[in-house]
């Protein structure tokens, strides 16, 4: 094991592991954005945007993102459309996050009774604001664990972009593979930051879904 | 005029005719309780009158205005027409007073010390002053209750409509909510009340309507309905109440 | 139109080739998916039971695959396997051992999850009725069990048909590669193809795993308590 060239490598990996961290954040930042709204698309039953919703979920979930990177990558600038490897980073990572968070918040959203609704507007609220005060931060509380779960997932799932020439954890770490006979070292390395990224994100998942399972079951 | 009139109005879901030709007024002040065999129509009644079921024919006429005609903005009418449900339906998230000044705070606009200081006031009255930072799952079923009754009372309605609001209920539980909108009654709320605590609605009503598939059998005082039914109908109804060797 | 590249796909020998590929993909699937079920229900059962050391076993095999990228496994294997053991053995075989690895805990979960979602008192009233225990398991326990597992599994099957695009970063040639490998070599004479070619093995993918979770949600929904 070579101490030296961990310690030499480690700047570099950290780079890269910011390169991971922020657009896994911004895809799942994103992805929730665009899960939210189709997750009311398809609760309020809107005409139309449901079928679109529908179409696009299925797509989502029905598709590898390595499939959905490269076509953004090395399909779109044939018909003119250039964009960065980051950028379709983002734009793939949201696209596929997008389906499944959409799927939690909606079944978070259905968790909450129909009465509940019913029973906010006959206090006089509006739809709208039984959606906000009353539905959505229920739905959210319920939804919570599964949202977690795929925040992970996405953030596990970014180490494809190094497949679109997107300089992150595993690009980094493909690169010293084919240049330096470390092998070892360099798993190392890698395992590690992806375990400093991801461990107190599956902590916190982990008591969310116990912390829910004691407000749903007991006192 | 008469402060609900309730004119002629049918419901239906698919084929199943839930009320056919109903027609009741009912004045301000008065405590109106509504009997008869679950299935009657009962709460679809009073589901039609806050807007939550759509009636098929009919109309309902509220302080003078036409609700059910096209147009209506339901949210002006709920202000005015207050609901209690029977499963409560507190709001888990929010604790008692967020749960009673929700509605003040955002459909009134009252300011939020304002809506404390009411809200203070009701739950004292109802003697749950100990329970305002309480979150409903740490209230037991009467206490919910009664915390949702406070809630609809806030907002200062018209009329107020109990949907079998102790049906829920552990029986001991059952006569501090009575007691409630017992007061609530002698205090001259305008009650429409759906009710299988007979011994109660004897005590609270002015008039009791006899609902039986959809129609109105009867109405009546307390006192001619439980003494002397007019009808067959309803002397079988209130004969399920009855224990005797003879039914035996 | 002759720089659209759309003719690309109407060359015969496109298609067969990437249907060539595809068979890969599926192939690796399929066999994953087996080694998988059978892995998983011995996972699975060892999870349910009271023995802490399997019980803890099987909780670290799960989280390691649920935390580490399915990626950095296949990597792993595929470069520390000869590297650090000198061991020699072909990219399938380490792409369907890694994929194995991953799937097998994600079944195992599934089936602990089915195995304890059946209430006590489900065997309590079996026992009350004067069943034996063998009957109660044959008869309400099983049955159930079997309901609740079967969705979730095949849905794992998309999820594994899905990870399989990752073997062509491994130098495998399947649908990904062999799409890669046209547009390479008709860079010149249909420089859009990439498109065209991207945008078919996209919708391939989606002909395999749509009618599959198509299936898994239908079967839910029928089955549902």
């Amino acid at each position: 094991m070579d101490m030296n060239f961990i310690l030499d490598s480690i700047p570099i990996y950290g780079k890269a592991a910011w390169l991971t961290l922020w657009t896994g954040a911004a895809g799942i930042i994103l992805s929730f954005v665009t899960g939210f709204i189709c997750a009311l698309v398809q609760y309020f039953k809107i005409p139309y945007a449901r079928r679109v919703v529908g179409m696009y979920i299925e797509l989502s979930r029905n598709t590898p993102l390595l499939i959905q990177l490269y076509f953004l990558y090395f399909g779109l600038p044939k018909l003119g459309v250039m964009l960065s490897g980051e950028t379709c980073a983002v734009i793939g990572l949201t696209f596929l996050g997008g389906s499944y968070m959409a799927e939690a918040i909606r079944s978070g959203l259905e968790s909450v009774e129909a009465i509940q609704f019913q029973s906010g507007l006959s206090l006089g609220l509006s739809k709208s604001q039984v959606t906000r005060y009353i539905i959505s931060p229920q739905a959210f509380l319920t939804a919570m664990p599964a949202l977690l779960a795929n925040a992970v997932f996405l953030i596990k799932e970014t180490s494809l972009f190094s497949a679109i020439a997107v300089k992150d954890l595993m690009f980094v770490a493909l690169y010293q593979l084919g240049n330096v006979y470390k092998t070892e070292e360099i798993f190392l390395i890698l395992i590690g930051f992806y375990l400093l990224i991801l461990l107190p994100l599956t902590i916190i998942a982990g008591i969310a879904e116990r912390r829910m399972q004691r407000v749903k079951y007991g006192v | 005029m008469a402060l609900l009139q309730i004119k002629n109005i049918t419901k239906n879901f698919g084929d199943v005719v839930a009320l056919d030709g109903v027609s009741l007024d009912v004045e301000a002040g008065e405590v109106v309780v509504l009997l008869g065999p679950s299935g009657c129509g009962k709460s679809t009644l009073l589901r039609c009158v806050n807007g939550l079921e759509e009636i098929n024919s009919g109309e309902i006429i509220f302080d003078g205005n036409n609700i059910t005609a096209s147009g209506t903005d339901w949210r002006l009418v709920r202000q005015k027409i207050g609901m209690v449900f029977q499963s409560y339906e507190l709001f888990p998230h929010l604790n008692v007073l967020e749960n009673i000044i929700l509605s003040p705070k955002k459909v009134l606009k009252v300011p939020a010390e304002k809506a404390v200081r009411e809200a203070e006031t009701l739950l004292a009255r109802i003697g749950l002053s100990d329970k305002i930072k309480a979150f409903p799952r740490e209230l037991s079923g009467g206490q919910k209750q009664r915390v949702a009754i406070v809630r609809s009372l806030i907002m200062h309605p018209r009329i107020l409509l109990l949907d079998e609001i102790t049906a829920a209920l552990d029986p001991e539980m059952v006569r501090e909510v009575l007691d409630v909108v017992l007061k609530l009654a002698k205090g001259g709320q305008t009650l429409l009340i759906v009710t299988h605590e007979m011994e109660f609605a004897k005590v609270v009503a002015d008039r009791v309507v006899f609902l039986d598939k959809g129609k109105i059998v009867e109405i009546s005082t307390p006192h001619e309905f439980f003494n002397e039914p007019k009808t067959e109908r309803a002397e079988k109804f209130l004969n399920i109440f009855k224990f005797d060797n003879a039914n035996i | 139109m002759s720089n659209t590249g759309f003719e690309i796909l109407l060359n015969s020998k496109t298609w067969l080739r990437l249907i060539e590929g595809l068979w890969v993909t599926l192939r690796i699937s399929l066999i994953t998916v087996l080694i998988s079920v059978v892995l998983g229900l011995i996972l699975g059962i060892i999870a349910s039971r009271k023995n802490l050391f399997g019980r803890v076993l099987c909780r670290v095999h799960l989280e390691t695959v649920r935390i580490v990228p399915q990626l950095v496994l296949l990597f792993v294997a595929f470069f520390g396997l000869p590297r650090l053991y000198n061991i020699q053995i072909s990219a399938e075989s380490v792409a369907i051992m890694v994929f194995a690895f991953w799937a097998s805990g994600e079944m195992g979960d599934l089936v602990r999850g089915a195995i304890i979602s059946i209430p006590p008192h489900q065997t309590q009233s079996g026992l009350a009725l004067g069943l034996a225990n063998r009957q109660i398991f044959t008869y309400i326990i099983l049955p159930q069990t079997v309901r609740r597992l079967i969705p979730p599994a095949i849905n794992l099957i998309t999820r594994v048909v899905k990870t399989t695009s990752l073997v062509s970063l491994i130098g495998m040639v399947d649908v990904f590669k062999v799409g890669k490998q046209i547009i390479d070599f008709n860079r010149f004479e249909y420089p859009g193809g990439a498109f065209w070619i991207y945008a078919v093995i996209f919708f391939l993918y989606f002909a395999i795993c749509y009618p599959i979770s198509k299936l898994s949600r239908r079967l839910e929904k029928r089955w549902k308590i």
